[in-house]
């Protein structure tokens, strides 16, 4: 029956709704178990599933990956949990030497069915390499598909479909929204689209486009900006790979000044993907320059000094006025 | 049988030492080895040696093509047949192979047309095997990340209750990458019923052995890791095959993975783009003449009463036929369009590789 949520139990009732409609899902990750992952994004899934399909795996990155990979091969539909951001580091040359050249490699005919959750981003307060947000590196990766929900239901919907893609999907959690507040889920999740935009709040006089835990702080830039008198609407990305073309060309195009917010380095990062996606195409609709809103290219911060490293909702105001203003 | 020393024959004298402690069947005191050969029985004795020919002989073509042009960099496996084709035949034809470059033929064993590896080193996408048809997956080109792929396939297919058992490939070299010890470890805590054959031929590319590892014995490592090792004369077909045979029986059995070190010299160059003389005595090789696999099983086949020179002639001539006639036909193979092998990368195509994008006159070089 539908439920009032946090994120990271969506994220679990999600993965409990995969595993009971696909024989051939299995969890893999450190962790997840009987401790139920150390978010508790899998509290409950090995007492319902068993040993078998919630793994405990060793501490092998390299090694689970790897593994699901060749799950992939004789008929599994692997989920992997990652536990911290930067611990995927160590998979790396799994997603980018194998799993997004897989289904290539056999001329199209077998992809992998694999996906990959990231909890990612900082704002908690944690030690280093456990704040980081590497999505970039996924999405310059050919092969893959990057998304990042931002609210319980995004989160579920778009997990269920990433779980039934037929490509490895690199599933961004903001862990930084798990707790962050609650909403209404329906009993069972129905898969969205996982290459679509989704605008979250209408407006006309600015865009301010973002994804995962970001969505919260540029909704709340929106809501400042209105008490301005200036509409702002903003655009959750959702898909990092592929960027929804269609939806940045018509968000130019109708709002003609757009600021980018992302909590990943600035250099290469989405915002400068989508700045060239809107200058390239739309040039002649753009009444600012694109404006980004991001972290610094610089190791995460000590978390004494994340507030200021971190994307803020006065530091998009800032940016929202700049593009106004221009 | 396979728990005998490599008592190797005087004239073998030169590797005799680093054999010590290797399964041997063509080490054995004369009567041993024919008895034990006798076992084998002629069919799988004369096919063992047909496959090292097919091997052989497709190394030998694409060694000619690469000189002619007609392929790229081909990295050449002179001299470590019997470790392949021991290993292929060891396996049904439902257990899961995970080669590398170097045994970048092995899906002929399976069935597969020797032009399809051919083609791969010729840089056309034709050259893709059909992965799930022969169950064997694509060539892994970073060393040490195919073991991994082989412990899930072969946990995989346990948890699925499916019959199969995984073999992964790898060098000496490989066994240095994180990707070999993760792998082994995941294996022997899940119990996965996979084999990891790595040849030790004492070279990864001009990086002798002693800077790999400390341990003279790759075979010992898996000790770490609670499974067994076992070392094998790598340059002995038969021996090879049935190291392989058993540790798969084991890993059928439900007891897990082995750790198989099948010892050898590289013969020839890393790759054809390689130059030996410049990190090692071009002699060395030349030390392991008579260890050479195809001569060997040979002399002994025929020592054994189970065939004859001529009709061992004759496979190897076959072979060469059907690897010349197969070299033969790569340039019938067209080269296909951009826009096809866009199309291959996702099995929903995304803009950024759709129709308008590939039309961008930056984007590529016309068709």
């Amino acid at each position: 029956m539908p439920a009032n949520v946090t994120m990271v139990e969506a994220v679990g009732r999600a993965l409990g709704q995969i595993l009971e409609d696909d024989p051939r899902a299995i969890l893999l990750g450190e962790d997840i178990g009987v401790n139920g992952g150390v978010f508790r994004a899998t509290v409950g899934l090995q007492e319902r599933f068993g040993p078998d399909r919630v793994v405990d795996t060793p501490l092998s990155e390299a090694g689970f990956v790897g593994a699901a990979i060749g799950m992939c091969l004789v008929g599994l539909r692997p989920i992997v949990e990652i536990q911290f951001d930067a611990f995927v580091y160590p998979a790396f040359e799994q997603l980018a030497s194998h799993a997004g050249r897989f289904r290539w490699r056999t001329n199209g005919a077998y992809g992998l069915p694999l996906v990959i959750r990231i909890p990612y981003g900082g704002g908690t307060k944690a030690p280093e390499l456990h704040s980081d947000s590497p999505e970039t590196l996924f999405s310059h990766t050919p092969g893959l598909r990057v998304v990042a929900p931002s609210d319980p239901l995004s989160a579920g919907e778009m997990l269920v479909a990433a779980a039934a893609c037929g490509d490895p999907v690199i599933y961004m959690e903001p862990k930084r929204l798990y707790r962050r507040g609650r909403a209404e889920v329906p009993d069972r999740f129905q898969p969205s689209t996982l290459d679509r935009a989704q605008v979250v709040r209408p407006g006309d006089d600015v865009a301010i486009l973002a994804h995962g835990a970001m969505i919260e702080v540029a909704l709340e830039a929106a809501a400042q900006l209105a008490a301005l008198g200036a509409s702002a609407r903003v655009v959750d990305l959702r898909s990092l790979y592929p960027l929804d073309r269609e939806a940045l060309l018509r968000t130019a195009s109708e709002v003609g000044r757009v600021v980018v917010v992302h909590e990943a380095p600035r250099h290469s990062g989405v915002a400068a993907e989508v700045a060239a996606i809107l200058q390239e195409e739309v040039a002649d609709h753009l009444l600012a320059p694109v404006l980004r809103v991001t972290g610094m290219d610089m190791p995460f911060p000590l978390f004494q000094l994340e507030d200021q490293a971190l994307p803020s909702v006065s530091r998009v105001v800032r940016a929202a006025r700049a593009a106004l203003e221009y | 049988m396979m728990r005998e020393l490599g008592a190797a024959p005087e004239d073998l004298a030169p590797g005799a030492e680093l054999m010590q402690g290797a399964a041997t069947v063509l080490g054995l005191p004369e009567d041993r080895r024919r008895e034990a050969l006798a076992e084998l029985g002629r069919p799988l004795a004369l096919g063992l040696f047909a496959a090292m020919a097919r091997l052989r002989a497709f190394d030998e073509r694409a060694v000619i093509l690469q000189r002619q042009g007609v392929i790229g960099t081909y990295p050449t496996y002179f001299g470590e047949e019997a470790i392949q084709a021991g290993s292929v035949l060891a396996l049904e034809d439902r257990d899961w192979l995970f080669p590398t470059y170097r045994q970048n033929s092995v899906v002929v064993l399976r069935g597969c047309a020797p032009e399809v590896p051919l083609l791969l080193w010729r840089g056309n996408p034709a050259g893709w095997h059909d992965v799930q048809a022969l169950h064997t997956a694509p060539v892994c080109v970073p060393v040490a990340t195919n073991y991994p792929h082989a412990v899930g396939a072969a946990w995989g297919g346990r948890l699925l209750g499916q019959d199969l058992v995984a073999l992964a490939y790898g060098g000496d070299g490989s066994t240095s990458e994180g990707d070999f010890h993760e792998a082994c470890n995941l294996a022997a805590v899940v119990g996965a019923p996979v084999i990891f054959l790595v040849t030790n031929n004492q070279w990864a590319i001009s990086t002798p052995l002693r800077l790999q590892t400390r341990v003279e014995r790759i075979a010992e490592k898996a000790s770490a890791y609670g499974m067994p090792g076992v070392r094998v004369d790598g340059f002995d077909v038969f021996a090879c095959h049935l190291a392989v045979r058993e540790a798969a029986a084991r890993a059928r059995r439900g007891d897990g993975p082995t750790l198989v070190e099948a010892v050898g010299y590289r013969l020839g160059p890393h790759g054809t783009a390689d130059e030996p003389s410049l990190y090692r005595d071009p002699e060395s090789a030349r030390r392991w003449d008579a260890w050479e696999p195809l001569g060997r099983a040979a002399a002994a086949l025929v020592d054994a009463g189970l065939t004859s020179e001529d009709e061992l002639a004759q496979l190897g001539a076959d072979a060469a036929a059907e690897m010349r006639e197969a070299g033969d036909r790569l340039q019938d193979f067209p080269v296909p369009s951009v826009e096809d092998v866009a199309s291959r990368v996702y099995q929903e195509t995304p803009w950024t590789l759709g129709a308008e994008r590939l039309r961008e006159p930056t984007y590529r070089e016309d068709g």
